[in-house]
């Protein structure tokens, strides 16, 4: 009896989240196919994805493992440019299939071995030095992306940190990154499905992860860091599989942005970028892989929908931050809430019970 | 051969020598008791055999293996497990999810099984929960495996920790403060677990508390502890007759 409770509760965790994630696919493609999709939420849809990967694998390191990470857009950038360089330069002459799934691996790779770089030296700390290492490791990311270029030309590759002509590149010489102008001209890729794709692989390696017992380690840490060493648990192991797995999804979220457009730039994966991809993990419940999704689609679509307020657009996005977290957090709320499912769905609460008793 | 044989233990914080000389010597299955007022060094004792803190002197030796200075994930595979004075419990998992973790070194496989949910993954996942429900029915908390940690009552909390200690399948087992605020009703019961978790187990059992009551009652063998060094040593009637005890424990003349 207990074994199969505990099956049907985890299991129905992963289903209500996998079920999200259908329905989402199926109500854009419906609304694709019907013309019902106006062109700006069109042009949301891959930002979307590429968000919802970056908060569940912030969730990873934030609701999990129970450190604070300031700097996930660090490994988002770190992605983007790894897969698009590729993707730009040799990646250019193969057919897509071939040349998007290696961007993406690339990306992924390079956001890993930054997390290992990011990792190794802080984990080994408890407290709050995850939080200061990888916020300023996320600027000196992006400031050294904005001031890098890189040129090709008949001679091979040249590379400055100081500007366009000290590459002393030949008059055949293409450039490939421009400093703060990043890289462009890319040949844009775009395809929802193929984000929906890795939204589902993400999904499947945290949710077995955590059910697993590298998992267990891992909240076991957050709970209680020196039981968890009475307990023979290597700390820095399970701390750096946590933190270097969110690093290569988040690598893989950045690839997928960077496809979505013609150009990109270090700037846009600043701190601003970090901060709301954890508002979306903390609005959505730390731990809670469903809200944080959840939270990431309506925060990057409600900028766009409020538009229209011109001024007022940042006050009334703040204002529903605030009813978010209160309709979440609020014990006043919570109650409510209950009260009205109660009265909605009393027979399908019922039912639910019912099938769980058997 | 003795279970566990400490020589000449020390540790020193900056210029506080915390615990000196000390001699241990435990045989299997014992009961052994490490008494001494507030502030004598027990729980020092404690982190030292774990691997918490790294001895300054001396050597620890459990079932002829070196463990001195060793770190806490090695001494737990060697088989020393412990409990806390003041519970500590992973509070936002299972009730069954704990005893899980404290068999992470005994039952292995690599996060990938877990990803790909293979049939390593399934097979390994089934033996834990299988033995994790064992070790849980033993205590009677089976009920509740369930049940956030920290939704259990205080009792049950002690329970569970000692549940978890076991997971580990270790060879000796400390206990820091097992009876530490509990009623008198709880303490009792507390002391045919102890009593049980020795004979179903067959592991020796290390432990520290201040309830001279609960010592008497339940060690066969004891060692006072005072400013870090041994005072008295041998079965409890020896030592609760001992005057330098007695001085320790109730304050004497300094003469």
């Amino acid at each position: 009896m207990e074994k199969k409770g505990k099956m049907k509760k985890t299991t129905k965790t992963t289903l209500t989240t996998f079920g999200f994630v259908a329905v989402f696919w199926a109500v854009i493609e419906i609304l694709t196919v019907s013309g019902h999709l106006s062109s700006k939420l069109n042009g949301l849809l891959i930002p979307v994805c590429a968000y919802m990967i970056m908060a569940i694998s912030l969730n990873l390191v934030v609701g999990f493992l129970g450190e604070l990470s300031l700097g996930h857009a660090a490994f988002m950038s770190a992605g983007a440019f790894a897969g698009i360089f590729f993707y730009t330069t040799a990646g250019a002459e193969l057919p897509v299939y071939v040349s998007v799934p290696v961007s993406f691996l690339i990306g992924g790779l390079a956001a890993g071995i930054l997390g290992v770089i990011v990792g190794v030296p802080v984990l080994r700390l408890s407290g709050d030095y995850l939080a200061i290492v990888t916020l300023a490791s996320g600027e000196i990311l992006k400031n050294v992306l904005c001031a890098l270029y890189i040129g090709k030309d008949s001679e091979g590759i040249h590379m400055s940190l100081k500007d366009q002509f000290s590459l002393g590149m030949a008059p055949d010489g293409k450039m490939l990154m421009k400093g703060a102008m990043g890289i462009t001209g890319i040949k844009k890729f775009a395809n929802f499905s193929v984000g929906v794709v890795l939204i589902v692989i993400t999904l499947i390696f945290v949710l077995n992860l955590m059910n697993s017992r590298a998992g267990r380690a891992i909240t076991a840490i957050r709970d209680d860091e020196i039981a968890a060493r009475a307990a023979g648990l290597d700390l820095t192991r399970y701390k750096m599989i946590a933190f270097v797995s969110a690093a290569v999804f988040a690598g893989f979220a950045g690839v997928l942005y960077a496809l979505n457009y013609s150009a990109l730039v270090a700037d846009k994966f600043d701190y601003n970028l970090s901060i709301n991809v954890l508002v979306m993990v903390v609005l959505g419940g730390m731990g809670n892989i469903l809200g944080g999704m959840i939270a990431a689609i309506i925060l990057t679509i409600l900028p766009e929908l409020l538009r229209g307020f011109s001024q007022y657009r940042m006050f009334i996005y703040s204002i529903v931050l605030i009813v978010m977290m209160l309709f979440n957090q609020a014990p006043a709320f919570v109650s409510w809430r209950q009260r009205l499912m109660a009265r909605i769905r009393p027979k399908a609460a019922g039912k639910q019970d019912g099938k769980e008793e058997q | 051969m003795a279970l566990l044989e400490v020589t000449n233990l020390g540790i020193s914080f900056g210029g506080l020598q915390a615990v000196s000389g000390l001699d241990l010597s435990i045989e299997p299955r014992r009961l052994y008791g490490l008494i001494g007022p507030n502030g004598a060094g027990k729980t020092t004792v404690f982190n030292m055999l774990t691997g918490m803190y790294a001895p300054g002197e001396g050597t620890i030796r459990l079932d002829g293996v070196d463990i001195t200075g060793k770190n806490p994930a090695f001494i737990c595979k060697e088989g020393i497990a412990r409990t806390f004075q003041n519970i500590r419990l992973f509070q936002d998992m299972s009730v069954l999810d704990n005893v899980k973790v404290g068999m992470h070194n005994r039952v292995e496989y690599n996060m990938w099984h877990g990803i790909f949910r293979d049939r390593t993954y399934r097979e390994k996942e089934a033996q834990m929960e299988e033995r994790s429900m064992e070790l849980l029915r033993v205590f009677g908390i089976d009920q509740r495996a369930q049940l956030k940690a920290s939704q259990l009552p205080y009792g049950e909390q002690r329970k569970l920790e000692i549940c978890r200690a076991l997971a580990s399948e270790p060879k000796l087992l400390l206990l820091d403060e097992p009876a530490a605020g509990m009623n008198p009703n709880e303490t009792m019961e507390l002391r045919e677990t102890v009593r049980k978790v020795r004979d179903d187990f067959g592991i020796a059992i290390l432990l520290i508390e201040h309830d001279m009551k609960f010592v008497m009652g339940i060690c066969e063998e004891l060692t006072v502890l005072e400013y870090g060094r041994a005072i008295a040593h041998g079965d409890p009637e020896t030592v609760c007759n001992d005057p330098r005890v007695i001085t320790a424990y109730l304050g004497g003349d300094d003469d």
